[in-house]
């Protein structure tokens, strides 16, 4: 009997970089010798709507979905989208959340609130909570598309995946302009500290 | 061997590459687009972006007489245009091997309906094989075209939007031959499809049929997975994947590559051996009907839905009664959705802006710009099928008379347009129609990821091509009225459509402006309009991502805008603001 493969869904808002994102830890597990299956979105979806990646690796992975109540780790792009992919997680799975609002066209025409969704207002409602300052952490290095690998930095502390395949995987991934500012937003991310 | 993750498009483009394939045609349809953009990557291919299905089907045929090896690309509801000539393609066989990818779509991420593109197979007599994962899809390929030369047919195989969108290792082989070129010999009995032919290729099919049927049984696409016999699991592609994922060793699985011809004797030997037979597929019961009919007991539709994707935890709960999958956490209540929305800058959003304005009855057709249904404009009362507005804005008129006409416009994309407008427009000025047609012309296939079409000068790999000047051929059809605007000048575009559907004889409005997703355009104008907002909130009635209201007042997200200025072209306190009616 194998063990259980290792399950991470990654969500946001089309157009926010999540496929460079999971393509980059796609490629970093399959380096590490796991099989791996990511299921992508692509489409209309990708047209500011939510866009989200089923993402599994281990020793044998059937499905390429995660199923209810499966996946280990989230990383969200954003935060209404974040918390819509819970029923996905498990008991004690770990959410990493960009501290971003992008307001969803119900919010644009002003019909609805943006929800107060904090690790106050979700205590309780969902298991460990992250939130990181992504976009603050991106800006500080100069481009703010690089959200991405900050959040993915953050989800590597917490992965059985050694530094040099992460490395291999931005090299192969990214193309050449971009490597050495995406390494550096791994490493922000990598570095952050949660707790301070 | 190198090993590389390559989602199923990637690995079908692949794999005709290493089937020695040299022509690839198709056009663009999600799940499918992604397979010619990477197929044309490969050295000594050719391939092209056909103007629609019917055609890419044609060239292929034309290739394959000609005897290279050929891959035709479409999304499942594009076979639909191609299958005139896919029906007859069937009678004619091939010379060089040729495989039509239907890439489906359950669950309708991208499309207006999820059809089972299997029945074609069986509809066409030709066969169909369904991989798993990308590994098989590249394998499958390579055997495909082996099959469609030695049976001497077309051969179909079907991807579903999970599979063509899911990244699974691939082993990379080899291509050491090139494209694979036979002999052209005219063969008139065989390819021309006059009746006294026809008839005779009918029989053909027939008897290639049973030698197919025969080839099922041990063509290694199926495969048996003994585990526990209580429960025997028919099933094919993702969901085969699925269904082991739910069912673990718990189960005994019939693995179907080959999905049409069913292998009905291998089925059977299989159905013997097990206690339940079940069969999990999406949509249609396609093969458990046929396994009925063959005079098997067995489950399926009783207990899984016959709408949308399948996955482990339905599968389970259908077998088992119940599923281990479980959720934890709800979603808290009152999340707002996130419907797709059109992108900041976006030059379709104005002529929606405007069509809502203007209380137009609009007939809607198939890309980005079918957001212009959704809120806050919801300005289109139709949308069916590619290039349907043109024709449905003309039975409109034709049924309530010219009257109700000025208030009917079609709205269609440039791409969708040269796909099968053309011939719509054609019946406007043929049947004497007093109609409008607002041709949104953003230079590109945007809703499918931006591929080039004949109005763009550009072909698959980016070579040069004539440029269709897309007013001129307008014109020739014999449309008086062609006027084109700057969407981004909504004063003019308004007049503009204003006139146009007012006027007593059939026009068209192009509306001409880059998506601004490929437009490098960006000037973040000094729009002064927010320092004096009074808080009307008329600019947010445009749905634009890039404005939001903080406070009373609204905001511009810099990050995200791209400075079109409609928004200053709404404003009550903008430079040049347009009247409002309402």
């Amino acid at each position: 009997m194998t063990s259980e493969p290792t399950n991470v869904i990654i969500v946001g808002v089309g157009g926010q970089g999540i496929i460079l994102a999971s393509r980059v830890l796609s490629v970093a597990a399959l380096k590490s010798g796991y099989r791996v299956k990511v299921s992508e979105t692509h489409g209309m979806a990708q047209r500011g709507g939510s866009v989200v990646t089923h993402l599994r690796y281990g020793n044998s992975v059937y499905s390429p979905l995660i199923s209810a109540g499966q996946a280990d780790y989230l990383i969200g792009f954003e935060k209404i989208e974040a918390v819509r992919c819970l029923p996905l997680i498990r008991k004690d799975g770990l959410l990493i959340i960009n501290d971003q609002e992008i307001p969803p066209l119900p919010v644009l025409l002003g019909r609805f609130p943006y929800p107060e969704l904090t690790g106050d207002s979700l205590r309780g409602s969902a298991p460990r909570l992250q939130f990181v300052p992504a976009r603050a952490c991106a800006r500080q290095l100069g481009d703010s598309r690089v959200v991405n690998m900050v959040l993915l930095g953050c989800l590597a502390r917490h992965l059985q995946i050694a530094r040099e395949y992460w490395q291999m995987a931005i090299d192969e991934c990214v193309r050449p302009q971009y490597q050495e500012l995406d390494r550096q937003a791994f490493s922000t991310g990598l570095n952050y500290d949660i707790d301070g | 061997m190198q090993q590389a993750l390559l989602t199923g498009n990637e690995a079908v483009a692949r794999g005709a590459f290493e089937a020695g394939v040299g022509v690839g045609v198709g056009y663009p349809g999600t799940p499918s687009t992604e397979i010619l953009e990477n197929f044309v990557g490969y050295p000594g291919v050719y391939a092209e972006w056909a103007p629609n299905e019917k055609v890419a089907l044609e060239v292929a045929f034309g290739a394959s007489l000609a005897g290279a090896r050929v891959l035709v690309t479409m999304k499942h509801v594009g076979l639909n245009v191609a299958a005139d000539p896919f029906m007859t393609m069937s009678y004619t066989g091939v010379n060089g091997g040729l495989v039509l990818i239907t890439a489906d779509d359950p669950g309708m991420y991208s499309s207006q309906n999820e059809q089972d593109n299997r029945f074609y197979a069986r509809f066409a007599q030709v066969p169909m094989l369904e991989p798993g994962d990308s590994q098989e899809a590249k394998d499958y390929l390579v055997k495909a075209y082996l099959v469609s030369e030695q049976f001497d047919t077309p051969v179909m195989v079907r991807l579903t939007t999970r599979l063509s969108h899911t990244r699974t290792p691939v082993l990379i082989g080899e291509n050491s031959a090139g494209p694979v070129q036979r002999d052209f010999q005219r063969n008139i009995p065989k390819f021309v499809m006059l009746p006294g032919y026809a008839r005779n290729r009918h029989l053909v099919v027939e008897e290639r049929r049973g030698r197919l049927e025969e080839y099922a049984e041990t063509s290694g696409f199926n495969e048996i997975l003994w585990g526990d016999r209580s429960v025997g699991i028919i099933s094919s592609g993702v969901v085969y994947n699925y269904a082991r994922e739910a069912l673990g060793d718990g189960a005994s699985y019939l693995k179907l590559g080959c999905i049409y011809p069913l292998p009905l004797k291998l089925i059977s030997e299989f159905a013997r051996q097990v206690g339940r037979l079940i069969v999990v597929e999406e949509l249609e019961p396609f093969l458990e009907d046929q396994i009925k009919a063959a005079g098997l007991a067995v489950a399926g539709k009783d207990l899984f839905p016959r709408v949308g994707e399948l996955d482990p935890q339905v599968i389970e709960r259908g077998v088992r009664g119940s599923s281990r999958f479980k959720s934890y956490f709800p979603v808290p209540d009152g999340l707002p959705g996130r419907p797709p929305i059109m992108c900041p800058g976006c030059p379709h959003r104005s002529v929606f802006y405007v069509l809502h304005k203007l209380k137009a009855i609009v007939t809607g057709d198939i890309g980005c710009y079918t957001l212009g249904a959704m809120p806050p404009f919801e300005a289109m009362d139709a949308c069916l099928c590619m290039g349907a507005s043109i024709g449905a804005s003309l039975g409109m008129e034709k049924a309530r008379g010219s009257d109700f006409t000025r208030r009917v416009v079609a709205v269609i994309g440039d791409s969708t347009f040269v796909h099968s407008g053309i011939t719509g427009l054609i019946d406007h000025v043929y049947n004497k129609s007093t109609g409008t047609v607002i041709i949104l012309d953003n230079r590109t296939t945007a809703m499918t990821g931006h591929q080039d079409h004949p109005l763009t000068g550009l072909t698959l790999s980016k070579q040069e091509a004539v440029k269709i000047d897309l007013a001129a051929l307008v014109r020739v059809l014999g449309v008086k009225h062609v006027r084109t605007v700057d969407p981004y000048d909504l004063q003019s575009l308004e007049q503009a459509v204003r006139e146009e559907m007012s006027r007593e004889e059939v026009s068209v409005v192009i509306a001409s402006r880059p998506c601004a997703l490929i437009s490098r355009e960006r000037s973040i104008k000094e729009m002064t309009h927010l320092d004096r907002c009074t808080g009307c909130k008329k600019c947010l009635r445009l749905g634009c991502p890039a404005l939001y209201l903080a406070g009373d007042r609204v905001h511009r997200d810099e990050d995200l805008c791209r400075g079109c200025s409609v928004c200053e072209q709404v404003c009550p306190q903008g430079r040049g603001a347009v009247e409002d009616d309402e």
